[in-house]
């Protein structure tokens, strides 16, 4: 056996997969998330907050209310999104441990596919239960309700992986959440326009397959390229 | 065996080194020195593959490497200046999630072991930010005892570390280089140990 032959068995151990690399990035942002609950359930706070204050601000007026309902609750969730974003990849940043997931021998992609997911679990997906509860505030009734959940649902997800990639590319400058918002909210506006539409278009009676249609597209696509996009992101900005 | 060829860092608009030669063979130490911002710690990130050189490049046993090369990421451990730990996490936790991610799964008595042996037994359920910087670091050498890397890349690996500490970090750079292993190390400070090193100096 010649020595070409010997090291070839190293090479192919060498290859770790991903899923393990996955997994233990998301128990430890999970884990994390658990023990700072105060910072964690920041999001939804604020999410529920501004929203209640439209109607102290609007009136009690329950068919403009009803009318507003999906942008507001979208709108409001846009932000609550948005506030935890600046923190995604910052505290890993600071401490060092951003570092170590850079040189991890698993594919740095699938590792920020799982801070993406951990983000979304512990912002995205709390907003989208909470949801309901606004939209009741609002005057929505039962299928709106579940519309505005499904909407929301389908589109969190994506909020975060924009997110991502704007927090991946801020990492490090100066001013940064500021920064963040402003690179992030134009991008966040078809996610917008599609997610209230499809409330807005089934309290006028419309068909509002489409909306959701375009919503999960999105959302598939970047589940496919947004990881690829983010994990290049961080590599420029901590080289 | 690990090795740089005309090797150019530059920060911004200043120099830091340039062509840069060194080779460091397997079951030696190569000591970094120069004064504060002489390019130490710029040496390191382009060794491991966190900076791209500005010119020349790194050769991993033999084959001229990328920045994060697969191969070497997962052939080495990197310690930067700060140990990278998660505060709200407890010093176990901090240590299984680094071997995790490391893609080492050392079992649970192999992790009490180096716990014990770098002095942290009593504190492994104690939150990192309780630890003081010493302790820090050696969280760091229990993951650098149990990953099992061939090398080793440390920023000031003294720095905190108390007399005891230092000795136990030497005798674990010894057996490393027994074994075959290699290191490149930045230091302000001498390093008593029985095994060959040599060190360049960055201007």
């Amino acid at each position: 056996m010649n020595q070409q032959a010997l090291t070839l068995p190293a090479h192919a151990a060498a290859d770790p997969g991903v899923l393990p690399g996955y997994y233990a990035i998301l128990r430890r942002e999970l884990l994390l998330a658990m023990r700072s609950r105060g910072e964690a359930v920041q999001p939804a706070v604020f999410f529920v907050i501004v929203a209640s204050l439209f109607p102290l601000g609007v009136g009690a007026d329950t068919q403009l209310l009803t009318r507003i309902a999906p942008g507001v609750v979208w709108v409001c969730g846009l932000l609550a999104a948005l506030l935890s974003l600046s923190r995604l990849f910052n505290s890993d940043y600071l401490d060092g441990t951003l570092e170590q997931l850079l040189l991890s021998p698993y594919a740095l992609p699938a590792l920020v596919a799982a801070k993406i997911c951990a983000h979304w679990l512990t912002t995205g997906l709390p907003l989208s239960l909470i949801a309901p509860l606004l939209g009741l505030q609002f005057g929505l009734d039962g299928g709106e309700l579940w519309l505005m959940v499904i909407t929301l649902l389908l589109g969190t997800p994506l909020l975060s992986m924009i997110g991502a990639i704007a927090a991946a590319l801020t990492l490090g400058a100066r001013g940064s959440s500021v920064l963040i918002a402003l690179l992030v909210l134009p991008l966040y506006v078809p996610v917008l326009i599609f997610g209230a539409g499809a409330v807005e278009a089934s309290l006028s009676g419309v068909d509002y397959s489409g909306h959701l249609a375009l919503l999960g597209a999105g959302t598939l696509l970047g589940i496919v390229f947004v990881p690829f996009v983010a994990a290049a992101a961080l590599r420029i900005s901590l080289d | 065996m690990l090795e740089v060829r005309e090797l150019a860092c530059r920060r911004g608009d200043a120099e830091l080194f340039r062509d840069l030669d060194f080779q460091v063979a397997a079951g030696e130490a190569l000591l970094v020195r120069g004064a504060n911002g002489s390019g130490k710690t710029s040496l390191l990130r382009i060794l491991c593959g966190l900076s791209s050189p500005h010119a020349g490049a790194v050769y991993w046993q033999g084959r001229r490497v990328a920045p994060l090369d697969r191969e070497l990421r997962s052939s080495s451990i990197y310690l930067g200046h700060t140990a990278p730990l998660k505060d709200d996490l407890t010093v176990m936790e901090n240590l299984d999630f680094a071997l995790r991610l490391g893609g080492d799964q050392p079992g649970m008595e192999s992790q009490l072991a180096a716990l014990d042996s770098v002095g942290l037994f009593t504190r492994r359920h104690l939150r990192a930010r309780q630890l003081s910087a010493g302790q820090r670091r050696r969280v760091g050498m229990a993951r650098m005892l149990l990953a099992d890397r061939p090398v080793w890349l440390l920023d000031e690996p003294g720095t905190a570390l108390d007399a005891k500490g230092v000795k136990l970090f030497e005798g674990a750079l010894e057996t490393h280089l027994r074994k075959g292993g290699l290191a490149v190390i930045t230091t302000h400070h001498d390093l008593d140990i029985d095994a060959p090193w040599r060190e360049i100096v960055l201007q």
